[in-house]
């Protein structure tokens, strides 16, 4: 979210990242903002597709659509903080995996199914504290922590089930997961997507700890100087990724009516893809909310529109791949040209994070670009 | 005061929305959304449309069903189309079969990545108009008009031991080398083997079966294993393709080849180099082309009325001549094909 300074160099909000944009009204910056473009392009498809790809404008297919990207659609609200604080966790797929079997086998051994969804986050608590703790504890990168918990948690999941799967869940429970709210199109998993959207909005943008995130994510050092708990922010939010992925794995064995040892396989992939599609950058310190849910919607819709126009699924994974390759690359690239055009035109104005000590007033002077054309 | 810097770097925060759009017009376009018969509405009752859906793309066992029943399809001069997804997982199925359903196509020919996590969307589908068939890997009973299966397991079985025996003269000591422990079309396979082995084979003892888990690698360690520990082993039988390939590799560069004799399931070309370098004389498999075949005939009989899919319903089915729905909805193709040197050459999946 973008502050309402008054336009001058004073420091930056602290979460903020540094923008040029103090010389800049409001309404252009909302419209230049990365979420507003993932909305964009999101509005920019659905209506290309409605237009072009027989039965796409059909109600049915947002109701399709929802339904599939459900599952990574919770666990990227999650994802997106974890990821902005530096850190990844690969595992959450394997932990989706976990929980299903978990929630079946107790379900088939007699527990009553309440009893059994309970355990199953139980065990997505455990799996993210597990995760959490070899992180902050320990002190390992999470990106080699959570390549061996994927294996892990997917192994134990296969073991406990086997080839088998566990498929006689009550129908109360299977059609609420398939239904839809009402008479309307939406699938009934929306309402606690939106429980869930809007306290992960509230908790990254709007508290104390969602500033703290940001400031880990820019620079961890001076977050902990700062006063930041960084080692406690951390853990919880693995826990929290690993609860809110043992829900996506309770309701992906109800909507499917079958929990299996691999289930969700390589869907660890699909929320990262999403979520670095949103405008978070993988580096950490930058993202919101609102485009990673535009950025699982995309994908998602791009997938239906293919699908309907008879695609096959690799041209799927090509179109997506490409799609995510250009846009990660190609923001960080001109990012980049621009910025280091800057260094060598006229500088900025400097956020509290970094000082260089340079306090020329940030104009786009046309030295920049006589210099950039003489090059 | 946008100057063309401020303007370049909007232009940044844009590009995965230009990309997004680009990309997907390219695609649409470059392939033309050639089915642009959007008319047809909700399914096609009489629609001779059938659309295969197989566990997975890009692989050749389904490459070989499809091509089987695209030939079929042409020759009742309906249309065909084959959609699926990548990776053989149930929801990706899902999202093929809501697709379908959208479209509308009269019938929905699908080998099954899980009995129960299709049934929802298969009956949507059919609640919609379209025939489903399922073939190779069936869904319960409840969510499918017919199951086109490949040979029944006694079939299989009894094959099987026919081969063996055959190979190893009728007496000494064999071993299994099977998929995965609980793999139930697998025991049950060799359940039936054991009790006709017992039952017709008095000479020939059954030593040991062994699990590869359908890995190469460790379906070649176990045969290694086998032999050491059966010194005197006359034959291997592995009823996974994966399995007799993997066996078949070991043998070919041991001191056991033409030795010990092994048979199974597999494909011609995974085998073709070992029957032709005397490893294996002979193995079985059904033809997925025909499977395919059958199958795209079955989709045609019931999206004409002609069956419903109950038991003694009969139906033609082209070159394959006519066949008859058993119980639960059961069509068998019929006895598993014997593949050997003489023939390995007119087969290619």
């Amino acid at each position: 979210m973008t502050s309402l300074l008054h336009p001058s160099d004073a420091p930056a909000q602290q979460g903020t990242r540094t923008y040029r944009d103090h010389q800049r009204p409001l309404w252009q910056r909302a419209l230049l903002n990365r979420d507003v473009a993932v909305w964009a392009a999101l509005v920019a498809v659905y209506l290309y597709a409605s237009a072009t790809v027989p039965f796409f404008d059909r109600p049915i297919t947002i109701t399709y659509l929802l339904l599939d990207v459900a599952p990574i659609l919770l666990i990227a609200l999650p994802m997106t903080l974890v990821i902005i604080t530096g850190e990844i966790d690969l595992s959450v797929a394997s932990t989706v995996a976990l929980a299903s079997v978990s929630f079946g086998v107790l379900y088939d051994k007699g527990t009553p199914i309440l009893v059994a969804a309970v355990a199953a986050l139980l065990v997505g608590v455990l799996c993210g504290a597990f995760n959490g703790f070899l992180v902050t504890v320990v002190g390992l990168p999470s990106l080699a922590v959570t390549i061996g918990t994927l294996a892990l948690y997917r192994g134990v999941a296969v073991g406990l089930l086997g080839t088998t799967a566990v498929t006689d869940f009550p129908d109360a429970w299977t059609d609420w997961a398939r239904g839809r709210i009402g008479e309307s199109d939406i699938p009934s998993i929306m309402i606690p997507f939106a429980v869930l959207a809007i306290l992960f909005i509230l908790l990254l943008h709007f508290t104390a700890f969602g500033r703290g995130v940001y400031a880990i994510g820019l620079n961890e050092g001076a977050a902990r100087f700062s006063g930041i708990r960084v080692e406690r922010t951390k853990l919880i939010l693995f826990v929290l990724t690993g609860v809110v992925s043992a829900l996506a794995g309770i309701y992906y064995t109800l909507r499917y009516g079958s929990a299996r040892g691999d289930n969700a396989n390589g869907m660890e992939l699909q929320v990262i893809a999403a979520v670095l599609l949103g405008g978070v950058s993988i580096f950490g310190g930058r993202g919101a909310l609102p485009g990673v849910i535009a950025g699982v919607l995309l994908i998602g819709a791009i997938g239906s529109a293919l699908r309907l126009a008879d695609q096959t699924a690799d041209v799927i994974n090509i179109v997506t791949g490409l799609l995510l390759v250009v846009s990660v690359v190609g923001s960080s690239a001109l990012g980049w040209v621009s910025s280091r055009r800057r260094r060598r035109g006229a500088p900025e104005p400097q956020s509290s994070t970094t000082k260089t000590g340079n306090t020329l007033p940030d104009t786009d002077s046309p030295v920049g670009e006589r210099e950039r054309e003489s090059r | 005061m946008t100057t063309a810097t401020t303007r370049r770097r909007g232009v940044a925060r844009f590009v995965p929305a230009v990309a997004a759009v680009l990309g997907l017009s390219l695609v649409l376009t470059a392939c033309g959304g050639s089915d642009d018969e959007g008319g047809s509405g909700d399914g096609g009752n009489g629609d001779l449309s059938v659309t295969f859906l197989p566990k997975n793309l890009g692989n050749p066992y389904f490459d070989a069903s499809s091509t089987g029943g695209e030939a079929a399809v042409k020759e009742f001069e309906g249309t065909f189309k084959e959609v699926g997804p990548s990776e053989a997982t149930p929801d990706s199925q899902v999202s093929y079969i809501n697709t379908l359903t959208q479209q509308g196509t009269g019938a929905i020919a699908i080998s099954a990545n899980d009995p129960k996590a299709i049934g929802d969307a298969l009956q949507e589908a059919r609640d919609a108009g379209t025939k489903v068939v399922t073939f190779d890997s069936d869904t319960d009973p409840e969510y499918r008009d017919l199951f086109v299966s490949q040979a029944d397991a006694k079939g299989i079985a009894s094959k099987q031991v026919e081969l063996i025996a055959k190979a190893i003269g009728d007496q000494g000591k064999i071993a299994v080398l099977s998929a995965s422990a609980n793999a139930t079309n697998q025991n049950e396979w060799i359940r039936l083997m054991e009790e006709e082995l017992k039952a017709n084979h008095p000479n020939i003892e059954l030593v040991e079966t062994v699990y590869g888990d359908d890995d190469d690698q460790t379906s070649f360690d176990k045969t290694a294993a086998l032999l050491q520990k059966h010194s005197d082993l006359k034959g291997i039988v592995s009823p996974t393709t994966v399995g007799i390939a993997a066996a078949a590799r070991y043998l070919s560069d041991s001191q056991y080849k033409g030795k010990v004799a092994l048979t199974g399931l597999g494909t011609p070309d995974q085998m073709r180099e070992y029957v032709k370098n005397g490893t294996v004389g002979s193995f079985a498999l059904w033809s997925p082309e025909d499977l395919g075949y059958l199958t795209a005939f079955a989709s045609k009989a019931l999206i004409e009325g002609d069956i419903e899919g109950k038991e003694g319903d009969t139906f033609e089915a082209g070159k394959l001549g006519e066949y008859t729905v058993g119980a639960d909805g059961v069509v068998v193709l019929g006895e598993p094909l014997e593949f050997n040197k003489d023939n390995i050459d007119d087969f290619n999946f």
